[in-house]
């Protein structure tokens, strides 16, 4: 119910908007049920998979298929995704979904997209995968894909190492980062090599559209998702997805810790266009990289106080954050409402007010 | 009418009476030619399909699944370490139940490179659970080729129509291009039971545990066994339009009464054919043109072999350390029903490219007469230029 006074304002609005008006102004005004409210939103992935708690790659997955929506088809690559979502008789899909293999999602989407312009048919078609399917073994397939222009929407989650497997490290894992393949010990600190920079990678191919995002910013996550889709041509998200068996941490945590990776500058949100950096979320206050790494059991040899070579190795993922801040300009000019602190505040309505 | 055309040409011009919505394939030799008369058929004008030009084979593979499942006809076409590099995404295929067509131009696998016609590359990959089917000649590796799209609709699975490189595609023969109207009226379009759909979402490729996985090999095992009933009916629907037969999956040629038979695949049926003209036998020969080696036609080869003392098979392959691959799966299927058996000489032959003369035949009826008991040879491999220790 709405007050009279706020009644009459809506009433001198709807003049001045050329809407009808209301008879009598006193008159009780209508209450209107919460359109976005009573909308079913459309669920892509369905509940019930066997995901992990905490799993950032199902959360991904859920918000990509939400914002594209029904009209689509998906190629996913094998991987926790693949498996988690579809034991079979079971199946969590609600789009028109298929995996083939570990390396040729992106190939299966290729040919998907070709059958669908042959038919005169606009359905978009999604290809997916994990960071091991992207980066390492279906990197050919994905550069080909890019190359040949097909109308396609590539999603990477990804969590930086082979988890499906039991955690082996892949062309993404952090360096330092300790995992079954990379372990440390008393003659290594985890990860000898660095993160592969695989966005760049994408952008030289002059794709319409890359970018990166991160389940911390499921807004984010959304804008992202809508522009690929808009576009007719090749487009690329890679969307950081903690894994809180494979990262050892509590999988309440995960949105926290995911979020710490972009404050700290270690997981740059950045846009491309035709190879170009058209847009960053600027991080508003930088945090340290330690504590990014200090809830990850991957990182937990680089707080052993009595070895010289952890501090050594936290400086080093400190200067690789530095460098991401400096190279994409990621420190903003003070509080903005994009920001990594604003971008994802709830806001009811009232002027928007930067905290 | 019959043209004179190049083996790839004339498969180009019968995988465009097909109509496929999409083709895909990667370049190797001796396929090449196949790609470029394609390419250049879509360039004109005259073939109206979605090509994709991959960067690979696994690619090539891999694109033509999409599409498949995503409810265009596919083609595609390889040789050799392409086939290679396709076979975990050809098991993929046959495994989902994916139909389609792909051709094999016949040619070795390196190491040492080389790269002429043997079939090492198909046999290579013969468990894969895709129908294979070998055309002794051009016209058969055309009208296989149309009947193929028949076949693996009906049943829901690929085809691989294998024809000799070199020997069949770079070769000019005269060739029947059969017209569109009789194309259209016995390929329909193209219908797949799964076809992904967003106004009707399936999931494909799902996860598969132990306590399903042997039914559904089984299903698959029995939908091989049964395509034989489709293969030989699309092949007499087939020769009812075109007044020509590619021989179900199998034929015998020559005296009824024989009890000595040949029996080979792909190109050499067409060496040996010509051979027993021109070196008539004193002995009765038969010859056994194999065309359908996956579905294993059991039945048909039984009958076949039926009151023979010696049956040679010829093959242009084999599995270093146990022997001949046809040779061994005709033995078993021979073994299996009992009784009174021909005697099995096994022998590879024409590997590497390697010329099988007309002369040939001659040689092969003189070698069984003398007994041995070697299980199987290659049969033209010179020793004496081997060092001792590898003869």
């Amino acid at each position: 119910m709405l007050e009279i006074k706020d009644a009459q304002r809506l009433a001198e609005l709807r003049r001045k908007h050329g809407r009808e008006a209301q008879a009598d102004p006193a008159a009780p005004v209508e209450e209107r049920p919460d359109v976005r409210r009573r909308q079913p939103r459309f669920c892509g992935l369905e509940s019930g998979h066997r995901a992990c708690q905490g799993c950032g790659e199902a959360l991904g997955a859920r918000l990509v298929t939400e914002t594209a929506g029904p009209d689509v088809m998906i190629a996913n690559a094998t991987g926790c995704l693949e498996v988690f979502s579809t034991p079979w008789p079971e199946s969590a899909w609600r789009v028109p979904w298929i995996h083939s293999l570990f390396e040729n999602a992106a190939a299966v989407a290729s040919g998907m997209e070709a059958a669908m312009k042959s038919q005169g048919k606009r359905t978009k078609v999604i290809a997916q995968g994990g960071d091991g399917g992207t980066f390492d073994i279906g990197f050919q397939a994905l550069s080909g894909m890019l190359e040949r222009y097909h109308n396609v929407l590539y999603v990477c989650y990804d969590n930086e190492a082979y988890m499906n497997t039991g955690i082996q490290r892949s062309g993404s894992t952090p360096h330092a980062a300790s995992t079954t393949t990379s372990p440390s010990g008393s003659e290594r600190m985890g990860k000898r090599h660095l993160k592969k920079n695989l966005l760049a990678i994408i952008a030289a191919h002059h794709v319409p559209y890359a970018a990166s995002a991160s389940v911390a910013y499921p807004v984010d996550i959304r804008r992202k998702v809508r522009r690929a889709m808009d576009v007719e041509g090749p487009t690329f998200l890679l969307i950081h997805s903690p894994c809180p068996l494979g990262w050892g941490h509590d999988g309440a945590k995960s949105i926290e810790i995911a979020r710490l990776a972009v404050q700290t500058g270690l997981f740059p949100l950045v846009e491309f266009e035709r190879g170009e950096v058209v847009s960053v979320m600027p991080i508003r206050e930088p945090k340290p990289v330690a504590e990014y790494l200090k809830n990850q059991n991957r990182f937990r040899h680089l707080f052993n106080d009595s070895d010289p070579r952890a501090l050594e190795e936290r400086e080093h993922l400190q200067a690789l954050a530095d460098y991401n801040i400096d190279i994409y300009g990621l420190r903003g000019d003070g509080p903005d409402v994009m920001d990594t602190d604003g971008v994802d505040t709830v806001r009811r309505g009232g002027p928007v007010q930067v905290m | 009418m019959l043209e004179a055309l190049e083996g790839s040409q004339a498969i180009a011009r019968a995988v465009t009476l097909c109509r496929p919505g999409v083709v895909a394939a990667y370049p190797i030799t001796p396929q090449t030619h196949i790609v470029e008369n394609i390419s250049k058929l879509v360039a004109d004008g005259r073939l109206n399909t979605e090509l994709v030009s991959v960067e690979s084979e696994f690619s090539a593979a891999s694109v033509v699944l999409g599409a498949a499942v995503a409810g265009s006809r596919a083609y595609t076409a390889s040789s050799s370490q392409g086939i290679m590099l396709m076979a975990e995404v050809l098991y993929n295929i046959s495994g989902l139940r994916v139909p389609m067509v792909m051709t094999c131009a016949n040619r070795a696998v390196g190491a040492p490179l080389n790269i002429w016609n043997d079939q090492q590359d198909s046999m290579a990959v013969r468990d894969s659970g895709w129908i294979q089917l070998y055309a002794a000649d051009n016209q058969e590796a055309v009208d296989s080729t149309i009947q193929a799209y028949r076949i693996s609709e009906a049943t829901e699975l690929p085809v691989m129509v294998c024809m000799d490189g070199f020997v069949l595609t770079h070769t000019l023969e005269p060739v029947d291009i059969p017209d569109a109207a009789v194309v259209d009226e016995y390929l329909p379009d193209y219908t797949f039971s799964r076809t992904l759909d967003s106004a009707n979402p399936i999931s494909l490729g799902t996860l598969v545990g132990p306590d399903h996985f042997s039914e559904i090999r089984h299903s698959h095992h029995q939908a091989m066994i049964r395509s034989q009933d489709a293969i030989i009916d699309a092949d007499k629907e087939w020769a009812k339009r075109v007044e020509r037969s590619c021989g179900g999956l199998l034929t015998v040629e020559g005296p009824p009464d024989a009890k000595v038979a040949i029996l080979a695949i792909g190109s050499a049926v067409g060496t040996l054919r010509e051979a027993m003209d021109v070196y008539p036998q004193r002995r009765k020969v038969k010859l056994i043109k194999l065309r359908c080696f996956r579905p294993f036609p059991h039945e048909a080869l039984r009958e076949a072999c039926d009151g023979l003392s010696d049956l040679v098979v010829l093959e242009r392959a084999f599995s270093p350390g146990a022997g001949g691959i046809i040779g061994s799966e005709v033995r078993a299927s021979l073994v299996a029903r009992g009784g009174r058996q021909p005697k099995v000489h096994s022998f590879a032959i024409g590997l590497g490219g390697r010329d099988i003369p007309l002369e040939t035949l001659p040689r092969v009826m003189e070698a069984i007469k003398e007994p041995s008991d070697e299980d199987f040879a290659i049969f033209d491999v010179e020793l004496d230029r081997l060092p001792a220790e590898d003869r």
